[in-house]
C-alpha cells in the first residue's frame, strides 16, 4: 500500500502540470549557479575581470588589448556620441531630459522591465523612444549613430556595477525566462546555442577567435571591433552571432534579443560596466 | 568640424612623452567595398610634430599602418605648458593640424 | 580656438602646407611634398638620406630586400641592442601594436618591415637629435609574417626580427 502511494506521488511529481514551471523561475538561484560555474572554472580570474571578455582568458591577447586601450581608436566614436548627446533636438529638448541623472552614468541600469508597456527596454530602445517622443526620427539599431551614442553613454558609466532589476511581475519573470531559454537553445546550421561557445568553451578557440565567457559578456557593449574597423551596436553583435552559427538573424531589438540581453545583464549584476570595449 | 587629431603629451622632467591618435581611414587599396570594387588607397603619408619651431618627430607612413593610426614617441627639451604642433598630409593631398599643450 | 594667436611666426610661414584652421585642403599638395623641405633649416646636417621627404621609392618596393635597399642602401646586421615588441599571435591583422626600442647610440632612423605584406615597408621614422630612439605604432599585417625593426645608428643599419602569427588578415580577409 505504502509503495503504491509513493509510486503514485512520484508519478504525480513527474507529471506536474506546466503551471508549476512559472513558479520555478528563480533568477536569484540562476544567478548564484551561473556565477559559481564561472568562478570555479576560472579560479585565477578576478571576478571583475570577466567583463573583459577574451582578455580575461588569454594573456597574449590581453597585452595587445592593453596597448590599444591605452589610447583607443573608439575615442572618435565616444567624442561623436558626446556631441550628439549634447546637441538639442529641433524642439529644444535634449536626451538629458528623457533620462534620470541627465542620462549620465546610467548604462548599468539597462535593460529594465517597463511595467506600463510590459516590454523589456534596452538602452538603445530607450534612446529611440526619447528621439520619437521629441519629434525626431529613430536611429537604425545597427548603424553608426546609435553606436556612437551608446558608446558615449557606456563611457560615462564605466566602472558602475550592473544593477538590473526583475520586478515581482509575472511578465518580467517570463521575459527573463525567455531570455534564458534563448541563450541555451541551439540554432542555426552549426546547431550552436549561445551557451555552446560562451558557457562550454570560454577561453577556447572558435576558428581564430578566443571565446569570451558569458559572465559579464554584455558589460563591454557597444564594441569597437578591429574586424569592423569601427564601433558597432549591441544589435549588430547579436545579429552577427546568429549569422556566425548560420542561423537567420532576428530584427534588431526583437523581443528575443531584448530578453537575452535582459537575462545576460542580470547575470552580470555587480560587475562593472567596461564599455565601450575594443575587441578583435 | 572637430579635429582629426587627438594628442596626449606629458612632460616628466626634461622628457616629454607624446601619444597621438588620428582619425583617418588609412585605406590600403587592397580592400573591396560591398559592391566588390576596390576601395582606392587613402592614407596619411607624413605626420609631423613640432616644438618651438623644430621638428621633434616625423612619421613616414604607408598603407600598412592601421586605421585611425596611433604613434608614441618621446623627446627632450620641452616643458609643461609648451605648445606642440601636430600636422599630417595624406596621399590625396588632404591635411589637418592641431596645436596642443604639453601637460 | 584661434590657432593663429598661439602659433609662432615660423609656423605661420608654413601655412602654405599646414592648415592652421581645422579644414581639409584638397589637391594643393597633390603634386608632392616638396614644400616640407622648408620646415627644417637647410643648414642642418643629416646623416641619413633627406629625412624630410616621404620615401616614395622604398614604400613602393614589393620585397623586403629592395625596400631596405631603397630606404638605406645598406645591408642590416642583426643586433641584440634592438628590441622589437610584437605579439606572437596578433588578435587581428588589422591592428597589430608594435614598438621598437634600442640602446644603440646616435640613432638617426627607425623603420619597420612586414615581409609578407604586399609592400613590406610599413613605416619609417627619422629620429632628430633630442628625440628618443623609440617608437610605438599599430600596423596592418596581411598574414603571418616576419616583422623586422631596422635602426640606423652611426651610419650603419641594425635589425631585430620576430615572427608574428596572423589568423585574421588585416587586408580584408
Amino acid at each position: 500500500m505504502r509503495r503504491a502511494l509513493l509510486l503514485a506521488m512520484a508519478t504525480l511529481a513527474l507529471a506536474a502540470p506546466p503551471v508549476f514551471a512559472a513558479d520555478t523561475t528563480n533568477p536569484q538561484a540562476d544567478f548564484r549557479a551561473f556565477r559559481k560555474y564561472f568562478t570555479e572554472r576560472f579560479p585565477k580570474v578576478p571576478l571583475n575581470d570577466f567583463v573583459n571578455g577574451p582578455y580575461s582568458m588569454d594573456a597574449g591577447l590581453r597585452k595587445q588589448w592593453e596597448e590599444i586601450d591605452a589610447f583607443p581608436p573608439y575615442q572618435f566614436a565616444v567624442d561623436k556620441g558626446k556631441q550628439m548627446f549634447d546637441t538639442p533636438f529641433a524642439n529644444g529638448k535634449t536626451y538629458a531630459d528623457c533620462f534620470p541623472n541627465k542620462g549620465i552614468g546610467i548604462r548599468q541600469n539597462y535593460p529594465y522591465f517597463d511595467s506600463k508597456s510590459g516590454e523589456v527596454i534596452t538602452l538603445d530602445v530607450a534612446l529611440n523612444q526619447c528621439r520619437e517622443a521629441n519629434g525626431e526620427k529613430p536611429f537604425d539599431y545597427n548603424k553608426d549613430d546609435m553606436a556612437a551614442l551608446t558608446a558615449y553613454m557606456a563611457f560615462t558609466s564605466r566602472g558602475k556595477p550592473f544593477a538590473i532589476e526583475i520586478p515581482d511581475d509575472p511578465r518580467a519573470l517570463a521575459a527573463y525566462e525567455k531570455g534564458k531559454e534563448y541563450f541555451y537553445t541551439r540554432r542555426g546550421q552549426l546547431n550552436f546555442s549561445c551557451a555552446s561557445c560562451h558557457v562550454q568553451n570560454p577561453g577556447g578557440h572558435l576558428r581564430t577567435e578566443v571565446l569570451a565567457p558569458a559572465l559579464g559578456i554584455v558589460a563591454a557593449l557597444p564594441i569597437y571591433r578591429s574586424e569592423w574597423g569601427g564601433m558597432g551596436t549591441t544589435s549588430r553583435r547579436l545579429t552577427s552571432c546568429n549569422s556566425q552559427v548560420r542561423a537567420a538573424p532576428l530584427k534588431p531589438e526583437d523581443p528575443s534579443y531584448r530578453d537575452v540581453e535582459y537575462f545576460l545583464s542580470y547575470m552580470s549584476n555587480g560587475l562593472p560596466v567596461s564599455g565601450p570595449g575594443a575587441r578583435p | 568640424m572637430a579635429s582629426t587629431i587627438r594628442m596626449r603629451a606629458v612632460a616628466s622632467g626634461d622628457t616629454t612623452e607624446v601619444q597621438a591618435l588620428v582619425q583617418h581611414p588609412m585605406d590600403s587599396g587592397f580592400v573591396k567595398d560591398a559592391k566588390g570594387d576596390l576601395i582606392p588607397p587613402h592614407y596619411i603619408e607624413v605626420l609631423e610634430f613640432q616644438h618651438a619651431g623644430k621638428t621633434v618627430f616625423t612619421a613616414f607612413w604607408g598603407p600598412a599602418v592601421a586605421k585611425d593610426p596611433y604613434v608614441k614617441f618621446s623627446f627632450k627639451g620641452a616643458q609643461k605648458g609648451d605648445d606642440l604642433t601636430i600636422s599630417w598630409v595624406d596621399n590625396k593631398g588632404q591635411s589637418d593640424s592641431l596645436v596642443g599643450k604639453i601637460m | 580656438m584661434n590657432n593663429n594667436a598661439i602659433m609662432s611666426k615660423q609656423t605661420r610661414r608654413r601655412d602654405r602646407l599646414v592648415q592652421t584652421r581645422r579644414t581639409v585642403i584638397q589637391g594643393a599638395l597633390a603634386g608632392g611634398l616638396a614644400g616640407f623641405a622648408g620646415l627644417v633649416p637647410l643648414t642642418r646636417a643629416r646623416a641619413a638620406a633627406d629625412a624630410n621627404k616621404w620615401p616614395k621609392d622604398a614604400f613602393a618596393q614589393k620585397n623586403e630586400a629592395d625596400a631596405i635597399k631603397a630606404l638605406y642602401g645598406k645591408t642590416p646586421e642583426i643586433s641584440d641592442k634592438v628590441s622589437l615588441d610584437a605579439p606572437e599571435i596578433a588578435e587581428n591583422g588589422a591592428v597589430v601594436p608594435i614598438s621598437v626600442n634600442t640602446t644603440l647610440p646616435g640613432v638617426t632612423s627607425i623603420a619597420i618591415i612586414v615581409s609578407e605584406n604586399p609592400f613590406p615597408l610599413a613605416a619609417s621614422y627619422p629620429i632628430p637629435a633630442g628625440t628618443a630612439p623609440m617608437v610605438a605604432n599599430r600596423l596592418k599585417m596581411a598574414k603571418t609574417s616576419k616583422v623586422t625593426a631596422l635602426v640606423e645608428s652611426g651610419g650603419k643599419i641594425f635589425s631585430a626580427s620576430k615572427e608574428v602569427k596572423v589568423t585574421v588578415g588585416g587586408c580584408g580577409g
